[in-house]
């Protein structure tokens, strides 16, 4: 049974509509132009539990909106959301106990006092011992490496120590879905690696869902099987990053170093001829053929060197959006 | 029973990590305690009006205390003692929640605050009580340095007396909180509920007896003031803790009507406006 479910989640914006200079501020303090952006457009999906789940999409798509309309903080426009057996809207305490919405670096840790304060704050908060919540600090900050770190003020730490305390406060309730946005944002390449290790590490602990935004795709490929991708309001796949890899570029492409030259129209059997300079070749083949057509190639031509590959899947990502090719409907 | 228990528990922790987190702001609570010498300055101001209404009665030396003339109907040592009190009450009844509201909603701090199951003006009803506990050194020292100033106004309340002027500020602290947190819910509307924050800011200067103590103000608008919450914040305690002549019963009325609307209301938009802030999002 699903632990998060989306039907048919919309969200629209009221916003303001001022045109610039004087003539726009004198008519905008007169008549207030107003109109609405559809933030959500009819999002559906189901999360089993366990499930580590990547939300992409450029800027302003909508996967922020989505997780703030999952964990209870906006209300949906239209449609229907379903988090740990409850109505993110309702905001009931157990629901509340059941989920945590870690944001970036929106803190919740006193910025004058040690992690470690706030931490046995969150832990009354939240119903826990003193004994329950020490042994569970010492958990996470095993798993995450923080030691002394946790009685120096937040102030005094570093952005990558400061994460990990945030995720510290965020998980001491021991929470069974995680939504996080942007969990690796800002921190460097040494910092990234390590919360994505813990993040896996507490999801295999512990069985925790976790949906999350990230605009490194590094954090999307360690850590998620599936991913969401949204665009303009609309989902637009709901799969593995393999599946997405070959909707985006149906076809693969295949560098060649030939002993001898080969005229084009040889080449062009095997696949579409991208790129022919001497014996440098570089062939699109569709997928489902790129096994046949490979063979061939090796049995008859002489290949000296041969490689396939997919375009960075960033790039293809990417590639869409800029095109414009995600349309309303094109959710498979 | 158990949810007392937690709320306990919540409350006293709370209370502590405040406390802390107040103590690394105890230079900026000093320069607080002491831009709240407002009091003080008027305390100068009308006991130098009352010493040049009146020749020193008797002709020969007389003490401090006997000094001027009576000033609607309040004497140069209750004159003093009024602003003495009017000083410690104001420093235990001030209430920032707009400002912190206000900073808190626009640096998105308030969303993990929503997320938690714990209502979000406790942190700040605990935050206000620890900048007391805080604060009071302070207050306790420029009181002295005060009394020393004025030796012939130094007087030492009743226990009964200092117990129901005690009372009495811990629910004057309580309606200007609850008056705050109003104008602070406010915030969900308008992003910027400070600019009303010093509307209130400016009744309650004049109104609230920090000026002048309400005895001296024309019979109309003190009328008016008293259906008002400003003067049983400030005046009504003040005047108990100077010792003098009132209508107890009344005050402890007036301030406990004020509660009574207060709360249920701010409650009430504060729901309304979470939804607000829901359906706009953050």
């Amino acid at each position: 049974m699903a632990i998060v479910r989306a039907d048919n989640l919309s969200k629209a914006f009221r916003v303001a509509d001022k045109q610039p200079g004087l003539g726009g501020t004198l008519r905008h303090f007169v008549q207030r132009r107003w109109r609405t952006v559809d933030a959500v457009r009819e999002v559906s999906f189901a999360i089993e539990p366990g499930e580590r789940v990547g939300f992409l999409g450029p800027n302003g798509a909508g996967k922020t909106t989505t997780l703030k309309m999952l964990s209870g903080l906006i209300h949906p426009s239209g449609g229907r959301a379903e988090v740990a057996g409850f109505e993110p809207r309702r905001r009931q305490r157990r629901f509340l106990e059941a989920i945590t919405l870690v944001m970036g670096q929106k803190q919740q840790l006193l910025w004058d006092l040690p992690p470690l304060d706030s931490l046995l704050l969150n832990a009354a908060v939240y119903g826990l011992d003193d004994g329950e919540a020490r042994r569970r600090i010492a958990e996470l900050a095993e798993m995450l490496e923080l030691g002394p770190e946790l009685t120096r003020p937040v102030r005094k730490l570093s952005l990558g120590e400061r994460m990990k305390a945030e995720l510290m406060a965020a998980l001491l309730h021991r929470p069974q879905v995680l939504f996080l946005d942007e969990p690796t944002l800002g921190l460097d390449i040494n910092a990234q690696v390590r919360v994505r290790e813990f993040l896996e590490a507490y999801n295999r602990r512990h069985g925790a869902t976790l949906l999350l935004t990230s605009h490194y795709m590094a954090d999307i490929t360690a850590l998620c099987p599936r991913v969401l991708l949204i665009h303009q309001g609309r989902l637009f796949h709901d799969g593995s990053l393999e599946e997405l890899a070959s909707r985006l570029a149906p076809c693969r492409e295949v560098r060649l170093e030939l002993r001898d030259p080969v005229p084009a129209e040889t080449l062009a059997a095997f696949g579409e001829v991208q790129q022919l300079q001497g014996r440098q070749v570089r062939l699109l083949i569709p997928r489902g053929q790129l096994t046949g057509q490979v063979a061939r190639l090796l049995a008859e031509l002489a290949v000296e060197d041969l490689e396939v590959r997919d375009p960075p899947i960033e790039d293809l990502i990417g590639q869409v959006f800029r095109e414009g090719e995600v349309r309303a409907g094109a959710m498979t | 029973m158990r949810r007392v228990a937690r709320l306990a528990r919540v409350a006293r922790v709370l209370l502590a990590t405040q406390y802390a987190h107040m103590l690394e702001y105890r230079a900026e609570i000093a320069l607080w305690a002491l831009s709240g010498l407002v009091p003080l300055l008027m305390m100068s101001l009308w006991i130098h009006q009352a010493d040049m209404g009146v020749a020193p009665s008797g002709g020969g030396a007389a003490s401090g205390a006997e000094l001027g003339a009576a000033i609607g109907g309040l004497s140069r040592v209750e004159l003093a003692r009024y602003f003495i009190s009017a000083f410690i009450v104001r420093q235990f009844t001030v209430a920032w929640v707009v400002f912190a509201f206000e900073e808190d909603a626009l640096q998105g701090r308030l969303s993990p605050m929503l997320l938690q199951p714990l209502h979000p003006l406790w942190r700040y009803l605990t935050s206000h009580l620890a900048e007391q506990a805080t604060r009071l050194p302070f207050v306790a020292g420029l009181a002295g340095i005060f009394l020393l100033l004025v030796p012939w106004a130094a007087w030492w309340p009743a226990p009964g007396r200092l117990l129901l002027a005690v009372l009495a500020t811990v629910l004057a602290f309580a309606v200007n909180f609850l008056v705050q947190c109003l104008i602070a819910v406010l915030c969900f509307w308008s992003e910027r509920a400070s600019a009303l924050e010093r509307l209130h800011t400016l009744a309650m200067l004049f109104l609230s007896g920090l000026m002048a103590p309400l005895e001296l103000f024309p019979p109309a608008v003190r009328q008016a003031a008293q259906w008002t919450p400003f003067p049983w914040i400030i005046h009504f305690p003040a005047r108990l803790l100077a010792g003098a002549e009132l209508d107890a019963a009344a005050g402890f009325a007036a301030l406990a009507a004020w509660l009574a609307l207060l709360l249920p209301l701010t409650l009430l938009l504060w729901r309304a406006g979470v939804r607000r802030y829901a359906a706009m999002g953050s």
